[in-house]
């Protein structure tokens, strides 16, 4: 494996009494895609939530166990919430822009920062449009409402407005779910790009994607890590039998 | 089968029928009602009767200052219960836990805004005026200044009475606003005000200006809160100070003086005056007028809301 980028040991997650992930301990490597798969309501989204503390925003959660990024705890007391999430970026499951101009859902997090410069600001949208393949599509229109792009368009603008920040890892939480198939490919391909720069973690619903883009794969089952490996492995030569069955698709 | 599908067929066309009939009758007396006001009291609409003050024992002249005294009113009363209310239910929303505390505060607003409105007139006077004012006097040592009925006792009283419309219908507006997008703004490392300023507030603007619209409407066309807070029978002079700062004075609302009130001066037109039947034009004219204000108060609002809205880039 390459160079680790986050590591968690031990970490259990209770929502009240009842405990939604068990013991998981897993090494994330830096500038690699990673993919967790899993049936619905396995903790994977939830374990994702947990890697820039959006779990945080709920109420009656609590958590044990530790999660180094960059061998830094990020549960540690000391540790400032809003700038871990600016190192750790997030796209959700649906396209969540906000109801204004295409630039300034790009420019928000930079505005959040201070940044007035409209240099600054104009060149950083460009650079991450481009980096999000969607530049040629909105360069003409930036000062269009965001909403009336389409949904795939959309998501990619939301991949582009997380890179914005400058974060090191992007968590992405079933990105495609929501697509068409042609949109699904495009985000695919930019994900395959994107891993040069940045530490990917995706959540995905769908195993032949997890196949195409992640170079790890770690299989979630009722709360636990059940077997985390190189891609190829997993669905070639699982060790477990439980990953086998849901990777041909015998359960989930 | 056949039967019971005609009965259906008869008993649907019959409900939907008595709705159009209800319908009907609800338009039919808004322009009677309306219509009524505008007839009699258009003629009476005129350069002198909006400026003017009333003459001749109010039986002539205009209704000047009852309008300056009304607008002057709700434009304090505005400025007063608007960021209160919005802010209070940026509170409840965002930041109070569901806990006993905050349920007791929600279910006083509720009934905040059912209680008869002479009840606030009565509060403005023991609170406002009675407590507060006489206690300004006495550490201020102004004197006789706060401690009477006064505008901004009018406005503060009017301000209490419509400030659960501004709460509720923030409130509304404010959690109406998709959690996806709290989560985005979250995501890129904005604090929890940073979210409020600028993913929610800007969001709900809308809801908070219909609040508002509400809010003036209400407060408008109220009589009974401010019978006993400087709402005068007849009083020519404007409640007007000029503001100085060296040479320059700019003529600023003077919230200690007393003041006319649309509402109240047709009331006191219908009721108070020497001469009811001659003074009836001049309560034609002077309804229309309010009502003519309240729309164009509501139209004002509404305007702005739209630029909102069409801003957020929907419709």
């Amino acid at each position: 494996m390459k160079e680790l980028k986050i590591t968690v040991k031990d970490l259990n997650l209770y929502y009240g009494a009842k405990q939604a992930l068990k013991n998981i301990t897993i090494n994330i490597p830096s500038k690699q895609v990673t993919a967790f798969i899993g049936p619905s309501g396995c903790g994977k989204s939830t374990f994702l939530r947990v890697l820039n503390r959006m779990n945080d925003l709920i109420d009656h959660v609590n958590l044990d166990g530790e999660v180094l990024i960059d061998g830094i705890n990020i549960y540690d007391k000391s540790i400032d919430v809003v700038n871990l999430r600016k190192r750790v970026g997030m796209v959700f499951q649906k396209s969540n822009l906000f109801p204004k101009s295409i630039f300034e859902n790009l420019v928000f997090g930079l505005r959040l920062n201070g940044i007035r410069d409209k240099n600054i600001l104009m060149e950083t949208a460009e650079l991450t449009c481009k980096q999000a393949a969607i530049w040629d599509e909105v360069k003409d229109r930036l000062d269009e409402p965001a909403l009336s792009l389409s949904g795939g368009q959309q998501q990619r603008l939301c991949i582009a407005r997380a890179l914005a920040i400058k974060p090191e890892i992007v968590l992405m939480d079933e990105p495609a779910s929501a697509l068409d198939p042609i949109s699904t490919a495009k985000i695919e391909e930019l994900i395959h790009h994107l891993k040069t720069k940045y530490t990917i973690v995706i959540v995905t619903h769908n195993m032949q994607q997890a196949a195409r883009v992640s170079d790890y794969t770690a299989f979630f089952y009722m709360g636990e890590l059940i077997e985390y490996d190189k891609t190829s492995k997993i669905f070639t030569n699982p060790t477990i039998k439980q990953t086998e069955d849901y990777v041909t698709g015998r359960f989930g | 089968m056949d039967i019971q599908k005609k009965q259906k067929d008869i008993l649907g066309s019959l409900f939907i029928n008595s709705i159009r009939v209800l319908f009907a009758i609800l338009v039919i007396v808004l322009f009677l009602l309306i219509g009524k006001i505008v007839l009699e009291g258009i003629g009476m609409i005129s350069f002198e009767f909006i400026f003017d003050e009333p003459k001749n024992n109010m039986t002539e002249g205009g209704i000047g200052p009852a309008i300056f005294g009304t607008i002057a009113v709700t434009i304090i009363m505005v400025a007063m219960a608007v960021p209160l209310g919005v802010f209070s239910a940026i509170y409840l929303s965002e930041y109070a836990k569901d806990s006993f505390f905050y349920r007791i505060i929600r279910t006083s607003i509720n009934n905040l805004a059912g209680i008869p409105s002479i009840v606030f007139g009565l509060f403005g006077l023991g609170f406002f005026i009675l407590f507060v004012g006489k206690n300004l006097d006495n550490v201020l040592e102004t004197g006789l200044l706060f401690g009477q009925p006064a505008l901004l006792w009018a406005s503060s009283t009017l301000a209490v009475l419509v400030l659960p419309i501004v709460i509720v219908s923030t409130l509304e507006a404010l959690t109406s606003v998709p959690k996806s997008h709290r989560d985005a703004s979250y995501g890129m490392g904005a604090s929890k005000w940073q979210t409020i300023k600028n993913v929610v507030l800007p969001q709900a603007r809308p809801g908070i200006l219909t609040g508002t619209i509400l809010a003036v409407s209400r407060g408008v066309g109220e009589t009974a809160p401010i019978l006993f807070l400087g709402c005068a029978f007849f009083l020519p002079n404007l409640p007007i100070v000029d503001l100085c700062i060296g040479d320059y004075c700019i003529p600023m609302i003077n919230p200690t003086e007393q003041f006319m009130y649309l509402a109240y001066h047709i009331f006191i037109l219908a009721t108070q005056s020497s001469n009811p039947t001659k003074t009836l034009p001049l309560q034609y004219g002077a309804t229309l007028v309010l009502i003519g204000l309240t729309i164009l108060l509501n139209i004002t609002a509404i305007i702005f809301r739209y630029k909102f809205r069409k801003s957020l880039g929907r419709n």
